[in-house]
């Protein structure tokens, strides 16, 4: 391993005091004139928060834009989704919050795997967010008196998060949408829906435009571009069963990668506690309950190992409180990543509540008791009915069942302080980068920084990397680069229609989210993961020759698209299964048993691991190349988190 | 309205008889095609029991069932079907992939189309085309405001009734079940909705007035009449209230009055 940084994976953050770092760099960046702004070409993939606010963004500025969606309309991206809310240094309740405070709060949180500059330039820009959704018309949560209500998220100790009741990553991503539609109605914006990027495509050293795939006729299409951004969201469906919609994929970043773009840490996954567990084996996805339900809810399992009697019929002598009895300071509350763990022991160990004993009870009989019904009706009455309308079961009566399930993903394409990734011309935003959450994010921070990359980053960043390259010839889509790509992927998508074996696209997911799930979740071991990488490489040649795709290529086939991601999360599950074996620490959202503390709690080695990982595709995931970008912290100083 | 029949916690569901829309392309005609389902565990939600069909389909070496889905947890507003003749199925205000099937009971038939409207062309098999509402929102759905010159967003006080009223307007998710209930195949809740959220807030009225013209005109370019029969409400899973047309329709011929006036003027 070598401490060298590796000159393509400078991270060109400037040089100063970490408040200044952002005005100098705008200060001292290139422009491009007004006019000569729609002679330019600016691709933007994904229409999600970071990509429409982005793509809004840059066409108002004057740039030529092409989006694209693999969605029927933008408004449907999984930010869509978002429950608890936003962040912001606003400190409109006077507690104490500041930009230094969240740049902090997000540094410490991420367990010190985030670079500095990026961090605390996305704290600078958080207050602009509010002002702007705020103007477009977001219908934010307000106090009487008609300001904005604010309040505090994820153990958090200042109340800084916006909210739009449960819905905010609905209300954010209407507003970022219609910012666009309007574009769009204007000409500034030409909206390609339906249609999944397949390749990237580099010619002299550049990133020079993408291929496409039209979903509803199967024709492959080059676009040439200036630049290229990729908006395309997380990988979390890499574990089949996750809070992830369905159609959310590795597909766009994993080609870039494929290409060129280095992959960052992408063992840095998030595993979010309080989800509904699995109730049959048909089960497609997983169904995230607000973490707010921990200020009241009781985890508890039966003393007795396999106790199928009914909750009500356990006697308090029977009962474990896990979170009480091993964090008794913070009880109920202990972080995302402990509590997840302390519940995956409990069910390892054969103390799992619920039908397929796969649970640990939250139970708010104590809080009924104490507060009575109608306190805990208006605090949480609309989670009590989603929750009984997917389970089926009361909650008012019988403890809510819950359990640990991928959330989000920390890691993605690495890029610089421009978040341009290692392929000059291409850049990546929102949860497809891998920058500024470390290893851990925090609650209402993906949000964040979604519209920080796309209204108040990248508009920036990349004229000043556009503006040298004012009339000069870009290549067209005539390139025979382009045409290649375009066979590549026309024979990938016969390919997959060819075999015509035996297992559907969605049997070979299960079965590489099961092996994914086991050895690279919660917790990881050397042993376990060595287990994952000598299953999956067998995997994957049984996919490859017993995959059955039925239909054909040239109408709407879901099967065929399937296949495609499918393929594209075999070779990511491999790299994350390598990367999270390299990283001989636990730290965050990775916890390696190895390395924990007496207590079971994560060792963080900075010594040897305070480096972001950079891997390079060589042909296979199986021998990539790991490069690294040493993290140096001018201003925070490295510590140990605690939450005994 | 009555709560359709819950089956008992647990149980399995047997021998059901899915009644499917198949149809090949846009301009291809259709049919139904029956399927049977064996067994299925009342916790599997609807869409789930569509995939366990797909499944068996491609296992029989058959095509499988094109239908639109994301989130499945009733906010993307991608799920769209009609189920036993009713947008979004027997649930009140619960989107098709919130549907669980202990809302069913053994050895029924389910009828399962694609919305029917004319503004929502068939794509294939229960996929349907639904950019006609991008196109009221691109007309005006918006307030204009190009990032950057945004003041502080504690200057514009909002009161909590006006608020509280804009969000449940703003809740809409786009699913279109109101137009597939209309039997004109109107979109006058959808397009209210958009109207409604954004003309009750402060930062909405610069536009108030041209976006409500807009947007209806749009709207009527695509889209069937409203005769006030009021199957969108009862069909709508974020139960928007249909108020919000009544709304429209006032800013609507304000809108239309006042450029009357204006054009006399000038
Ligand atoms: C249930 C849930 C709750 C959450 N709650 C919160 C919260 O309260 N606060 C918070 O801050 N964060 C939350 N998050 C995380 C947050 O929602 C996401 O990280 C964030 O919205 C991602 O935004 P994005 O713009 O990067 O990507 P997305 O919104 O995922 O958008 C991706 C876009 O890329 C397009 N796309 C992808 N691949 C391709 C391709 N190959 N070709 C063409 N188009 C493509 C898609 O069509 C889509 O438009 C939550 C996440 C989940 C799962
Ligand atoms: S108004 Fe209701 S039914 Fe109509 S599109 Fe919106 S959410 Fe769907
Ligand atoms: S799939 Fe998203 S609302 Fe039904």
């Amino acid at each position: 391993m070598s401490t060298i940084t590796d000159p393509r994976l400078a991270s060109k953050v400037p040089a100063g005091a970490i408040g200044d770092k952002w005005s100098t760099y705008r200060e001292d960046m290139k422009l491009v004139n007004p006019n000569n702004k729609r002679k330019f070409k600016i691709i933007v993939v994904g229409t999600g928060l970071a990509g429409a606010s982005a793509a809004a963004t840059l066409a108002e500025l004057g740039y030529q834009v092409d989006a694209f969606t693999f969605h029927d309309s933008p408004r449907r991206a999984h930010s869509i989704a978002a429950q608890g809310g936003i962040n912001a240094a606003k400190n409109y309740h006077g507690d104490g919050d500041s930009v230094y405070r969240l740049f902090y709060d997000t540094i410490k949180g991420g367990d010190f795997r985030a670079r500095e500059g990026n961090v605390h330039r996305l704290a600078e820009v958080s207050v602009e967010i509010i002002d702007q959704m705020v103007a477009q018309g977001v219908p934010f949560a307000r106090e009487y008196g008609g300001l904005l209500d604010n309040r505090s998220f994820g153990g958090s100790q200042v109340s800084r998060t916006f909210y739009a009741r449960g819905q905010t990553g609905q209300q954010l991503l209407l507003g970022a949408y219609q910012q666009l539609a309007r574009q769009i109605g204007l000409g500034g914006v030409t909206l390609y829906n339906r249609t999944e990027l397949v390749d990237t495509v580099n010619i002299d050293g550049r990133c020079a435009g993408i291929v496409v795939r039209d979903l509803l006729t199967g024709e492959l299409q080059s676009h040439a571009a200036h630049a290229v951004v990729l908006a395309t969201g997380g990988y979390g469906n890499v574990f089949f069963l996750s809070t992830n919609a369905m159609q959310c994929n590795v597909t766009a970043a994993w080609r870039a990668h494929r290409k060129g773009a280095m992959f960052a840490n992408p063992c840095y996954t998030q595993i979010h506690p309080t989800c509904i567990p699995q109730s049959d084996p048909t089960q497609s996805k997983l169904t995230l309950m607000s973490e707010s339900l921990r200020n009241d809810g009781r985890v508890w399992v039966p003393l007795n190992v396999a106790d199928a009697r009914p909750a009500a019929q356990i006697p308090e002598s029977e009962r474990d409180y896990i979170l009480e009895r091993l964090y008794p300071s913070f009880g109920n509350l202990a972080p995302r990543d402990i509590a997840s763990r302390a519940a995956k022991r409990a069910v390892d160990s054969g103390h799992g509540v619920g039908p397929l004993q796969n649970g640990v009870n939250l139970d708010f009989a104590a809080a009924i008791g104490r507060l009575g019904k109608d306190v805990v009706q208006e605090r949480y009455g609309n989670l009590f009915e989603m929750y009984e309308r997917i389970s089926g079961e009361n909650p008012y009566e019988t403890p809510m069942r819950i359990y640990p399930a991928s959330h989000y993903t920390m890691g993605g394409l690495w890029v610089d302080y421009e978040l341009q990734t290692t392929v000059p011309g291409l850049y990546a935003a929102g949860e497809a980068n891998f920058s500024d959450h470390g290893a851990n994010r925090l609650g209402a921070s993906a949000l964040m920084q979604g519209l920080a990359d796309g209204y108040f980053v990248l508009p920036y960043t990349i004229g000043n990397e556009l503006a040298p390259m004012l009339n000069k010839p870009t290549p067209g889509v005539d390139h025979p680069a382009f045409k290649q790509a375009e066979q590549d992927a026309r024979d990938r998508y016969n390919q997959y229609l060819g075999i015509k074996g035996t297992r559907s696209p969605d049997w070979f997911h299960r079965e590489l989210g099961r092996i994914i799930w086991d050895y690279c979740g919660m917790e990881r071991t050397e042993q376990g993961l060595e287990k994952a990488l000598s299953e999956l490489p067998s995997l994957y040649e049984e996919f490859q020759k017993d995959l059955r795709v039925t239909g054909d290529g040239v109408s709407v086939n879901q099967t065929l698209e399937k296949a495609g991601r499918v393929d594209d999360f075999f070779q990511l599950g491999m790299l994350m299964c390598r990367d999270a074996l390299e990283r001989r620490e636990s730290c965050g959202g990775h916890f390696r048993s190895e390395y924990q503390d007496d207590e079971g709690e994560a060792k963080r080695d900075d010594e040897n691991f305070a480096h972001v990982a950079a891997w390079e595709w060589n042909g296979d995931p199986m021998s990539s190349i790991r490069n690294i970008e040493p993290l140096e912290f001018e201003t925070v100083h490295l510590a140990t988190r605690s939450y005994k | 309205m009555i709560e359709p029949h819950e089956t008992p916690h647990g149980t399995q569901l047997t021998n059901l008889t899915l009644t499917v829309w198949r149809q090949k392309g846009p301009n291809d005609g259709g049919a139904f095609e029956s399927y049977r389902i064996d067994s299925i565990s009342d916790e599997a939600s609807f869409l789930e029991m569509l995939d366990v069909l797909n499944e068996k389909l491609i296992g029989e070496g058959r095509e499988a069932v094109t239908f639109d889905h994301d989130c499945r947890e009733g906010i993307c507003g991608t799920c769209s079907l009609m189920i036993d003749g009713q947008a979004h199925g027997p649930q009140r205000g619960t989107a098709t992939c919130q549907l669980h099937m202990r809302k069913f009971e053994s050895n029924a038939t389910i009828v399962i189309e694609p919305w029917r409207a004319t503004a929502f062309p068939i794509i294939k098999d229960l996929m349907v085309d639904r950019s006609a509402f991008d196109r009221i929102i691109e007309s005006g759905g918006y307030i204009t405001a190009p990032t950057g010159g945004a003041p502080d967003a504690n200057l514009i006080p909002v009161a909590k009734p006006a608020a509280d009223a804009a969000m449940d307007a703003a809740q809409c998710i786009g699913c279109g079940a109101c137009v597939a209930a209309c039997p004109n195949g109107a979109a006058n809740l959808f397009t209210a909705a958009k109207v409604a959220h954004l003309n009750l807030l402060p930062q909405g009225q610069a536009e108030r007035y041209s976006r409500a013209e807009a947007m209806v005109e749009t709207m009527d370019e695509y889209f069937g009449s409203c005769t006030n029969h009021g199957e969108c409400e009862a069909a709508c899973p974020k139960e928007i209230s249909i108020d919000v047309i009544a709304l429209m329709n006032k800013d609507y011929r304000k809108a239309k009055f006042a450029n009357r006036k204006e054009l006399a003027r000038s």
